[in-house]
């Protein structure tokens, strides 16, 4: 089998599909030409992610990274979401195949999207640390320059 | 249940070629090049198989070789033309860009090695003109290559059409024709082809074992040395359980090619048909008509193939998509694009293909199947959610 059971259970019964109207944070990246789409909805209290809902334009391995980085991030303080690495997400899925590694680098920055966006309407500053541009997908306003 | 709908892929060995292949494993198991009994009993059919497939090609039994498959006998062919023509100071290959990577790698390494290569677009509906090919026909051409029916959307090439205008300038013809050999009719000589590539998987033949025609006359370089076998051509002691498997296969499908035809295209006919009336935003890629009689191939806005593909294995239907997570490369199909689509459409291609054994049954459950696997996976993508807005 390509992908490890917990990818096909993450994608066959994806966690937290959907979407927040009244979202404090949403983060959309990748694109389409590329393949792959994730956005996150947040809602945050007191500085932690009560809820959290995605919507996946993409492979099996795209949906599970999003089903499992929600997973993750939900009820945590948004410190901690910002810590969420692609290696946290792959190792939380056993492993991905080589060639799907971008799929969990996509959700790291969905969730980092999501969180920039929720800071900016909060009007606080963002941590140049954690939103650093890996070049792997179009997340940043570097855009389509940088698609692979 | 399962369903099986990917016969472009490989296809069930039929019993018939089952049980020819049989005793050639454990009674008749002689080496073909033995001059003793049980030698000459395996080179006795190895020859008499020779004969049926020559026959059905319609080509003399001397003008074939038999391979591993379909990408061995499209390397000896276009690397033997390519080969005489630089003899003669021809390094000019005329080839389409819907072909098979067996087809387009070896371009790819003869343009390294100086060769000009041109590889012509095609109409939307998936085919190559022949009057293009005769425009791109030059002084230096050594070979035109061009497939005999897409293995992605199955549309058919105007092969009789090329072969003449190839004949009219003494240019050498392969077509691959891979897809078409048991499927649709091929005579090698009505339609002027010089040299055509089978594999016998794809007529529910077994695996590994294939065949190339070359026309008398053209000199093929053998790509593997050793023993004579196939007269120097190709070495390897011969395969003889799957040569004799390969032909009752082949005898089979030919027996009964109109009345499989008639059936497949019936199903693929009313498969189109529904899912596209079931489907909104969705599409049948390469000309309706002008098709192999048991190939599918859709694509659907807003969703991605291999999601499609695995919600679809795991209601039992096992199918292809030309999607770029599919193919291991990160773009979709080389031949979605090359019929114009653009790359978002193209990652949400499906791929269904059908052999006789596949059922009016099957072609319900899948009917049913498709619309709403389709619309789970539209149901979470952003994609989706944008075309839908951009309608209103």
């Amino acid at each position: 089998m390509l992908y490890s059971e917990k990818v096909m259970d993450h994608f066959m019964n994806p966690r937290n599909v959907g979407k927040i109207d009244d979202a404090d944070g949403v983060g959309e990246v990748g694109n389409a030409k590329c393949g792959d789409i994730m956005k996150i909805y947040l809602k945050v209290e007191d500085d932690i992610i009560t809820d959290v809902k995605f919507n996946t334009f993409g492979c099996a391995s795209a949906i599970a990274t999003s089903s499992i980085a929600t997973e993750m991030i939900k009820g945590k303080p948004i410190s901690e979401a910002l810590k969420l690495t692609n290696k946290a997400v792959v190792e939380a899925l056993d492993g991905l195949p080589p060639v799907k590694i971008h799929c969990s680098v996509l959700a790291e920055e969905a969730v980092k999207a999501a969180v920039a966006d929720y800071y900016k309407k909060q009007g606080k500053e963002l941590d140049e640390e954690f939103f650093s541009c890996s070049g792997c997908c179009s997340a940043c306003e570097h855009g389509e320059e940088h698609t692979h | 249940m399962l369903i099986y709908a990917d016969n472009a892929a490989t296809t069930a060995v039929s019993k018939k070629a089952v049980e020819a292949m049989l005793p050639y494993f454990t009674q008749q198991y002689g080496n073909a090049s033995s001059i003793h009994t049980a030698g000459q009993m395996a080179n006795k059919a190895m020859q008499e198989a020779r004969a049926d497939i020559s026959n059905i090609l319609g080509c003399e039994p001397k003008e074939l070789i038999f391979t591993s498959g379909g990408s061995e006998s499209d390397n000896q062919a276009i690397v033997s033309a390519a080969l005489l023509g630089a003899k003669k100071g021809k390094k000019h290959i005329i080839s389409s860009k819907i072909e098979h990577h067996a087809v387009l790698h070896v371009l790819d390494k003869l343009k390294k090695e100086g060769y000009d290569i041109t590889l012509l677009d095609v109409s939307p509906e998936g085919i190559v003109s022949a009057a293009d090919v005769e425009a791109a026909i030059r002084e230096d051409t050594a070979l035109v290559t061009i497939m005999f029916a897409n293995n992605e959307i199955g549309t058919l090439q105007p092969i009789a059409e090329i072969g003449e205008i190839c004949k009219k300038h003494g240019v050498i013809f392969h077509t691959d024709a891979v897809q078409a050999v048991g499927h649709v009719p091929i005579n090698v000589k009505e339609m002027n082809i010089d040299m055509l590539s089978f594999s016998a998987h794809k007529f529910h033949g077994p695996k590994g074992i294939g065949g190339l025609y070359v026309r008398k006359g053209i000199r093929l370089s053998p790509l593997i040395e050793g023993g004579a076998q196939e007269r120097g051509l190709r070495a390897g002691t011969e395969n003889v359980a799957a040569i004799v498997g390969m032909a009752a296969a082949l005898k089979e499908q030919v027996e009964n090619m109109d009345k499989n035809a008639e059936k497949l295209k019936k199903m693929r006919d009313r498969l189109m048909d529904s899912v596209l009336a079931a489907v909104p935003r969705s599409r049948v890629n390469g000309d309706r008509q002008k098709r192999l009689p048991g190939n599918v191939s859709f694509c659907f806005e807003g969703i991605e193939g291999e999601s499609l593909l695995l919600m679809l294995d795991s209601m039992g239907i096992c199918g292809s998509s030309g999607s770029a997570c599919t193919s291991g490369s990160l773009d979709p199909s080389h031949v979605l694009l090359a019929i114009g689509l653009p790359h978002e459409i193209a990652h949400g291609s499906l791929r269904l293909t059908f052999s006789e054994y596949n059922t009016e049954e099957e072609i319900d459950y899948i009917i049913n199947a498709v619309p709403k696997v389709v619309s789970r996976l539209r149901d979470m993508s952003p994609m989706w959610e944008r075309i839908v807005k951009e309608d209103k």
